[in-house]
């Protein structure tokens, strides 16, 4: 956690850290160089979401992709890491082009390049050819 | 693990349910030197609901790192790959030590033969009668399997619209936000284009994620409390990323469409529940999902006779999560619904280690002590607890109970106490609990060994009714 | 040409198709919905009343003790569950005492079988969750339940294994009659798809629908005003609340509702009684559902309706006269009316049936009995088998061996025995109906999509096809992925 700082003027934005099911309550608010306070947080992994969710904020996409030869005709996906939040439907119409062939794997991947974020979409499930 | 070509005579742990809570068990089991243990599972696959669960946030816990909830089965099954665990697809468990009875067997009168019951004697190990399983599978056919313990796993169902009564049409697109997520996630069918959800829980709101990637429109999600029943997280990344309100203390008090749905009435409640008149408005919607609470599936376990907590809706169970039935044991979604897979795996495993000893003839000892609810508890898991001996060889220092509970409210700032009859043993404090998320405590067994009184109570207490008890 | 053509397969038109099929005759039947029983039939209290209740010497009267009594025989050679259970009517006052002495007496001059008046403390040894307010009832036992929808499948079933024309999803738009100067001798019925139908004989047996039928042929002597009555399903654990089908004393105020087992184990709990506009308003409204609930607690006070598992709604045929109609219109001595089927049609079904046959020999039917009818009808129902014949069953068939209605314990052969049955259902409703598959607790949560996949499989349509009840009831609108198809490939 940062330091405190007092004499602040700009108002302190209320966050809820998504990172773990703990869900903490964050408070984060602006110091005079420009830098972000982060309070509220039970770890350090909450001050980099807070300060991401300000800046850049980013997603972990979870999805299907079609697949041929499977016992199912969807296979779940996700992106390997997370992209940027305003890239999502973005890729979910570059994900709705493609069609894997069983059999796949978990962990195979899916796609190289998500939405132009250069990460990759990643099967999260063994599926075998029938 | 491997499937199963033939039944053995006699299995020492029969775990019904091969989903997170089934594999984790069996896993335990095998790991404490049980050599015979089968897993039923119903689908033709093994892993559970976490089949469709394709979202990630599972496993931060038990496999410390993020995973979807295939990747978390896929997981579970690799841990089993190296051992011997036995596991039978297909098949549906009809029946627990007793025969099938099927309630409407009379209204075809006389028709039906009585099945025969044989009686089957003491196991060497156990000193019991080993327990029977009733199953019926395509490859097998209907089958009796014996094993000296039995595990339940087979998880909780989502309630549907029946139990809360929602008055209006009964047209196509209203379903369990499960059922919908089977859909979308397993089928690749979308289930509507403008849609509504009733209920805050968890799988509401992912699913009102889920469909809004797949390009559907959630015009709202709709909670009956004034709180949110899921994770804090959810709320964020499920409806506040896109846009989606939560309309907390409405619910929906009509449906309409003869053959479709068409649209859906909401109103405010108030502090009672009850629809406040006047406070209508309506979605033209053609799907409802419901997320409107998860019931341990228990019917098993009720024919078998083994005795359910009303709270929970799953079977009373002890700290090695055995139920009243010796042998029989329970755990994960069908001893009560959690909210994170991880805990489920947890428990289980403790399930999987009892019924492995259990099997060799080394059941559980000690004392047991129910532990009371008190003010704002709604339940706790193990419901009640065994006490070891002061001077037992088994009052291990470092030894602890693991203890599940949840609240009946949310409140801020509330310390947790345990008291042994008048005396509180120990406080905890935390800054918020919520109905929503299951809390757990560690209690130390040397807290408890000179336990007295022969009853626990847990209870919450503001820090000013600490003062007031202080006082008294 | 017809000899014979029913309008409407609930329960009435059912009972009429299988009496007549047992004659030498060419039978149609034309059904609005896409299945049988999708009226009333299907949404009412599933009980074979004693008959205690209809006025002495009315035909209502008449009709139901014959009607049940045919029904113990048919229900037996077509194997349909049905359970004696008796039932009670319930006093709460001394004026509720009164009535049900004049029950009684009523039942008496009914021919109704082993009545008896019975003492509070006699009625809590048959019921011991009765309220204490009860003060006395009036035991009916020969009072039984069915299956409602099963029975008029049944009946169906065994009409269309004999040679009967069953065309479902087509109602009638217009009907001519004949003309015997233009040298038609017959019916001209134009159905909802636009297909034209000769036959020399009507029955109109349309439930709720009965009058606008009727009035296609220029018939105006009834009128239809519908009352809708709700209900609770509650779940199996409940089914043991009470034994008997418990009536409340007929009051001034109301007939009170019922709490009774049903035939699968469920308890049912209803229902009001509400005048409606639309025939085919089936929609459930909170304050009714409320009323019935406050009720039904007048006679047990442990009902568990936390043990709720569906509401639904059924529209009763309540016609402008105070008994059934059962006559020729006064249109043509062959179209004969089966109208006014309210409480308790259910019980007398098969008699009004029999009445109608007797009708349409006046009108100049020549009835002749078959030879070679086959009167037999068995269901597999895997649960209720022994585990030897469970498996003897699977090593035949191992669809016999997936359940796939886990509630119900209903198994996949079962669901494609009955969509290649008599008379295939073609939704996941009809389904239920048809084999009780996602009739159980969580009402068809978890089985729905499996039975979706096994209905397209079967019947050869395509996913999107398949519907929950009705033509239009849709459950998927469109592939996730709409794109794919012109996707690329990876």
């Amino acid at each position: 956690m940062l330091e405190e700082n007092s004499g602040q003027s700009a108002p302190a934005r209320e966050l809820v850290c998504i990172i773990c099911p703990r869900g903490c309550q964050l408070s984060v608010q602006e110091n005079p160089d420009g830098s972000l306070a982060v309070h509220g947080n039970a770890c350090p992994r909450g001050q980099t979401y807070a300060i991401k969710e300000l800046t850049a904020p980013s997603r972990t996409l979870t999805t299907t992709v079609r697949i041929k030869s499977a016992a199912l005709p969807v296979v779940p996906v996700k992106s390997q890491a997370e992209i940027p939040k305003a890239k999502l439907f973005e890729a979910m119409q570059q994900i709705s082009h493609l069609v894997l062939t069983a059999p796949v794997k978990r962990g195979s991947v899916a796609l190289t390049d998500l939405a132009g974020t250069g990460i990759s979409l990643i099967v999260t499930r063994d599926m075998e050819r029938v | 693990m491997k499937a199963v070509k033939q039944l053995r005579d006699c299995y020492d742990v029969l775990i019904i349910g091969g989903g997170p809570a089934g594999l984790a068990a069996a896993r335990a089991a095998w790991n404490d030197g049980a050599r015979q243990v089968l897993i039923i599972e119903r689908d033709s696959v093994p892993g559970g609901i976490l089949n469709q669960c394709i979202h990630n946030g599972f496993g931060l816990h038990y496999f410390h790192e993020e995973l979807t909830g295939p990747e978390y089965a896929g997981r579970c099954l690799d841990e089993l790959a190296d051992t011997g665990v036995e596991l039978l697809l297909n098949t549906m468990v009809l029946s627990l030590d007793e025969l099938p009875q099927e309630p409407g067997r009379e209204a075809l009168g006389g028709l039906l033969p009585e099945p025969v019951q044989e009686s089957l004697s003491p196991d060497l190990l156990t000193g019991r009668p080993p327990h029977r399983v009733f199953a019926a599978s395509p490859e097998l056919g209907s089958v009796c399997i014996k094993s000296r313990a039995v595990i339940l796993a087979m998880g909780c169902r989502e309630r549907s619209r029946g139990a809360i009564q929602i008055p209006g049409t009964r047209p196509a697109g209203v379903l369990t936000a499960g059922a919908a997520q089977r859909y979308v996630n397993l089928e690749g069918w979308q289930i509507g284009r403008r849609v509504v959800i009733l209920g805050s829980g968890d799988i509401g709101l992912i699913m009102a994620r889920r469909l809004t990637l797949e390009g559907a429109r959630v015009l709202a999600c709709v909670e009956l409390m004034p709180y949110s029943s899921g994770l804090l997280r959810n709320l964020v990344q499920c409806l506040d990323d896109f846009g989606i309100p939560l309309l907390l203390s409405h619910t929906v008090t009509d449906i309409r469409g003869r053959r479709r749905l068409t649209g859906v009435t909401v109103s405010q409640v108030d502090e009672n529940r009850q629809p406040v008149s006047g406070s209508e408005q309506d979605f033209d919607c053609d799907a409802l999902l419901l997320s409107v609470g998860l019931l341990p599936e228990n019917e098993l376990t009720r024919a078998a006779h083994i005795p359910l907590d009303p709270r929970t809706r799953g079977a009373y169970v002890y700290e090695n999560m055995e139920t009243a039935s010796a042998g029989v044991f329970a755990c994960g979604n069908v001893a009560h619904v959690h909210d994170l897979v991880d805990y489920v795996s947890e428990e289980s495993q403790r399930a999987g280690q009892a019924a492995a000893a259990y099997a060799r003839g080394q059941g559980i000892s000690g004392r047991a002590i129910p532990i009371q609810h008190g003010s704002g508890i709604l339940y706790t898991v193990p419901q009640s607890i065994h006490i070891k001996a002061a001077g037992d060889g088994q009052a291990d220092r470092d030894a602890a109970y693991n203890l599940f509970f949840r609240v009946t409210r949310p409140q801020q700032q509330v310390r947790i106490a345990l008291y042994d009859g008048d005396r509180c043993l120990k406080r905890w404090t935390k800054p918020s609990v919520a109905p929503g998320e299951m809390e757990r405590l560690k209690l130390p067994q040397t807290l408890l060994k000179d336990c007295g009184s022969g009853s626990l109570t847990l209870t919450l207490e503001h820090p000013a009714v600490k003062e007031a008890t202080a006082n008294a | 040409m017809f000899d014979c053509t029913i309008i409407g397969c609930g329960i009435t038109g059912a009972a009429a198709a299988y009496l007549l099929s047992h004659y030498d005759l060419k039978l149609l039947v034309l059904e609005a919905s896409n299945d049988v029983a999708n009226g009333s039939t299907k949404a009412n209290s599933a009980i074979l009343h004693a008959g205690f209740d209809p006025e002495p010497g009315s035909l209502m009267a008449r009709a139901n003790v014959r009607g049940v009594e045919m029904a113990a025989e048919i229900c037996r050679r077509l194997d349909v569950p049905r359970l004696n259970c008796g039932a009670l009517v319930l006093a709460f006052s001394p004026d509720d005492l009164h009535t049900i002495r004049e029950l009684y007496a009523r039942g008496l001059a009914n021919a109704v079988p082993g009545l008896r008046l019975l003492s509070a403390v006699e009625a809590r040894q048959l019921e011991p969750y009765l309220a204490d307010t009860v003060t006395g009832a009036l035991l009916a036992p020969s009072s039984s339940i069915v299956d409602p929808w099963e029975y008029a499948l049944a009946m169906t079933e065994t009409a269309v294994k004999n040679g009967l024309v069953l065309a479902l999803g087509r109602g009638v738009r217009e009907i001519k009659l004949p003309d015997a100067a233009a040298g038609k001798d017959y019916f001209e019925l134009t159905d909802s798809q636009g297909q034209r139908h000769q036959s020399r004989y009507v029955i109109n047996a349309a439930g709720v629908h009965s009058d606008q039928v009727h009035a296609m042929i220029g018939g105006h002597n009834f009128r239809i005003h519908p009352v809708r009555g709700q209900y609770f399903l509650l779940d199996k654990n409940a089914g043991h609340t009470c034994r008997h089908t418990l009536f409340q004393c007929p009051t001034a105020a109301g007939k009170g509702v019922l709490v009774s087992p049903t035939v699968h184990g469920n308890l049912i709990i209803g229902p009001d009684a509400e005048a409606v506009a639309d025939p085919d308003n089936t929609a459930t409204t909170a304050e009714a559902l409320e009323y019935v609930r406050r009720m039904a607690l007048r006679s047990l006070n442990n009902i568990p309706f936390g043990e709720n598992i569906r509401n639904f709604a059924g529209v009763r045929a309540q016609s402008d006269r105070p008994d059934f109609i059962v006559e020729a219109s006064p249109q043509s001595p062959r179209f004969i009316n089966l109208a006014g089927i309210k409480s308790p049609g259910l019980s007398a079904a098969p008699a009004i049936a029999e009445m109608a046959l007797d009708l349409l020999a006046q009108a100049g039917l020549a009835l002749k009995r078959r030879a070679d009818y086959d009167d037999s009808r068995r269901r597999i129902r895997f649960r209720y088998l022994t585990p030897a014949q469970q498996s003897e069953l699977i090593a035949a068939d191992p669809r016999y061996g997936h359940v796939v209605c886990r509630c119900e314990t209903i198994t996949e052969g079962e669901i494609v025995a009955a969509l290649h049955g008599p008379v295939p259902p073609r939704s996941l409703d009809a389904v239920k109906r048809h084999c009780n598959a996602g009739s159980g607790r969580c009402q068809g949560s978890f089985c729905g999509p499996r039975i979706h996949e096994i209905i397209a499989r079967e019947l050869g349509l395509p996913y999107d096809a398949v519907t929950q009840n009705e033509d239009g009831s849709y459950i998927v609108t469109e592939p996730t992925k709409g794109n794919s198809d012109k996707g690329v490939t990876v």
